[in-house]
């Protein structure tokens, strides 16, 4: 065909299009309506609660009352409030002990299990188990087992003779704060030792082959392959590990509702406690609001825990 | 460095035997290719010599050592894998340096060792770049660099060249020759690829099944297969086979299954009429106005040479020619084996049976 014949038979069509038509043929455009169910229902439920909340800590809101603006007055209040700072330092305590231990352990059932066993694939079914049990299935199987009368604990330890009397797991300050701790771990292991598992089985075996032939002990493999290959994963995974710890609710609310003498209180439980149960949604969303610092402060962390590692970034090797 | 014996080595998963009894003698400073399709066992061998397997059976002993129970660490061995197995967290530097540091050397030892391998592979201005940031080739450089800082006594190299393309496999592969002719360390290398086996080797494994089936100089190898698998395994293109059985008497022939004659110096004694299979390489063949007459199939130039599929008969034979063939597909063409280079093997077991 000559090139005279071409432009005749292309010419034509070219003008034949419309905006419409050429609107219809972008791939941005389109692109769009399929991100807006995403981007709504991320407003609706994520962006307007998260501010309403906001704002609702800076009025004096009630319930069956829309409140008026009051400024910081809220926080005021609860700076001066020791039940808060209790309460605060019951959150960072909590989720400091439960995270340190869930990694450590969770860290150790992953290297375990990445190992040639028996039975792994069932062994590894069986890890998965506390994190299906919903919450607060598993809170009611621990309210009874820390039960002050009826604890199998106790009466295990009492029948070999360990101890004398029951053990007063709930009823105890410390005694408290440990139990919700071992419940909280117990359930949050799983997740960070599948987790970490998926990390270590993206480690070419070869690296560790190579390493064995340049002279490492299976601690030197640990310390100078596994755990620097592994070092991103830990930065996600512990990240979501202490939000969730953080921000725990169900599991506080079912075994102790915030007692005994609210040692076992978080700032969930509390916000709940105070905005829903005693109604001062503005007081209530005040704590809601106060814990946004310290979940900023740990994505930050691992935010830039995650930036040092240039060695990662592109291509994998 | 040190020789590596290997006496009668076996290995077995559970029941499944994929090792019978293998002995190799490697002399100190030798460039040893173990050769061989996939599953083989030429990697397994490769990996009890350096440790990562346990030998089920037999001994290897470097130098003068058994090493059957030393682990790797001990046998004083480096080793090149195929995938490189560099450490993606460590610099170039670090890479190489890391054996080094594991036995706490002292930091101007591990730099000075550390430069001067960076110096042999012209590594220098990659030192501290991280193994993401380099080229396939490059990459490879790293991962000899590695094995050369340690200045071990055996070199190992697992198929280190597959991953690279064809041009830079080429290079590289001069450069591993270079290599060795310059620090003459004991190298036992494996590949799938009977060319690398060919070009680099000073000696040549050939096995198969988990046997060793040829053992010997590369132009040995090609000039005297030992039996139809080697026979089809080094050379490429492969040696036409083709069935049929041997004519003693004073004019000795071969006469194939479809009745074509062909040429043969020498009778072995007493073969007269037995079963054999004729071996002919592509480059044997010349074409000569006397020869047999073939009907041209595929003609492929390649500008330095000329294959041709040719039909005698009803069987196929790839020629090469140094000539240009211009004849085309359903022509014919006359073409001769050279008789003194053709091999006889035995139909049964396929043992090579002319001289």
């Amino acid at each position: 065909m000559s090139d005279d014949a071409m432009v005749a038979r292309i010419k034509p069509a070219r003008r034949e299009t419309t905006s419409w038509e050429r609107l219809k043929a972008n791939r941005n455009w389109l692109g769009f309506w399929f991100m807006v169910p995403a981007m709504a229902f991320l407003i609706l439920f994520l962006a307007y609660p998260l501010i309403l909340g906001v704002w609702l800590s800076f009025t004096d809101a009630r319930i069956g009352r829309p409140g008026v603006f009051v400024g910081i007055e809220n926080y005021e209040w609860l700076a001066g409030d020791t039940n808060f700072w209790l309460v605060v330092f019951n959150t960072l305590f909590y989720t400091l002990v439960a995270s340190v231990v869930k990694f450590a352990v969770g860290l150790y059932l992953a290297l375990l299990l990445n190992e040639r066993m028996p039975f792994k694939a069932m062994i590894r079914a069986v890890v998965l188990i506390p994190f299906i049990v919903p919450t607060v299935l598993s809170a009611i199987a621990f309210w009874w087992i820390y039960d002050s009368q009826f604890s199998i604990v106790s009466w295990s330890l009492r029948n070999l003779g360990l101890i004398e009397g029951n053990i007063n797991f709930l009823g105890d300050t410390w005694n408290a704060r440990w139990s919700v701790i071992f419940a909280n771990v117990w359930r949050g292991i799983p997740f960070i030792a599948i987790t970490l598992l998926a990390g270590l089985q993206t480690v070419s075996p070869s690296l560790y082959e190579a390493a064995t032939i340049d002279g490492a002990n299976s601690w030197q493999r640990f310390r100078y392959i596994t755990y620097p290959l592994l070092t991103p994963i830990i930065a996600v995974v512990m990240t979501f590990s202490v939000l969730f710890t953080f921000t725990d609710f169900q599991l506080i609310w079912v075994l102790t509702r915030g007692g005994p003498v609210n040692a076992t209180h978080l700032m969930a439980t509390l916000s709940y406690q105070r905005a829903i149960l005693g109604g001062n949604l503005g007081e209530g969303a005040a704590i809601s609001t106060a814990m946004i610092p310290f979940l900023f402060a740990a994505i930050m962390i691992s935010w830039f825990g995650l930036q040092r590692r240039k060695w990662q970034q592109g291509e994998d090797n | 460095m040190a020789s590596v014996n290997i006496r009668d080595v076996r290995k077995a998963y559970g029941a499944t035997h994929v090792i019978h009894g293998v002995d190799i003698d490697i002399e100190d400073g030798e460039f040893v290719i173990l050769v061989g399709p996939s599953g083989c066992g030429k990697s397994t061998l490769l990996r009890m010599i350096a440790g990562l397997e346990n030998i089920t059976d037999g001994e290897i002993s470097i130098g003068d050592r058994v090493v059957n129970d030393v682990p790797p660490k001990e046998r004083d061995i480096a080793m090149v894998f195929q995938n490189y197995a560099l450490y993606p967290h460590m610099t170039v530097a670090d890479n190489m340096a890391f054996s080094m540091k594991l036995r706490n050397a002292p930091k101007d030892e591990i730099d000075a060792r550390v430069n001067k391998a960076a110096g042999i592979l012209g590594l220098g201005p990659l030192l501290d770049r991280y193994p993401r940031q380099l080229s396939g080739g490059q990459r490879q450089r790293v991962a000899m660099g590695r094995a050369i800082v340690r200045d071990p006594q055996v070199f190992l190299f697992d198929e280190p060249l597959s991953n690279l393309d064809a041009k830079l496999r080429v290079q590289m592969r001069t450069e591993i020759k270079e290599l060795h002719q310059r620090l003459k360390t004991t190298t036992v290398y494996v590949t799938h690829d009977q060319i690398e086996a060919m070009t680099m080797a000073d000696k040549i494994v050939v096995m198969h099944d988990g046997i060793v089936e040829q053992m010997g100089a590369p132009l040995e190898l090609y000039d005297r297969p030992a039996n139809l698998f080697v026979a089809g395994f080094i050379g490429s293109p492969a040696m036409n086979f083709v069935k049929g059985k041997i004519k003693a008497g004073a004019k000795p022939c071969f006469e194939t299954e479809d009745g074509t004659i062909m040429p043969l110096n020498t009778a072995p004694e007493g073969s007269d009429g037995r079963p054999a299979v004729y071996g002919i390489r592509p480059e044997h063949f010349r074409l000569t106005e006397d020869g047999i007459p073939a009907e041209v199939v595929v003609v492929e130039p390649t500008g330095s040479e000329t294959q041709v599929v040719a039909r005698i008969g009803g069987h196929e034979y790839v020629c090469v020619f140094r000539e240009r063939v211009t004849a085309g597909p359903g022509e014919t063409i006359r073409i001769a084996p050279d008789p003194d280079l053709v091999h006889v093997f035995d139909a049964e077991g396929g043992k090579r049976l002319s001289r």
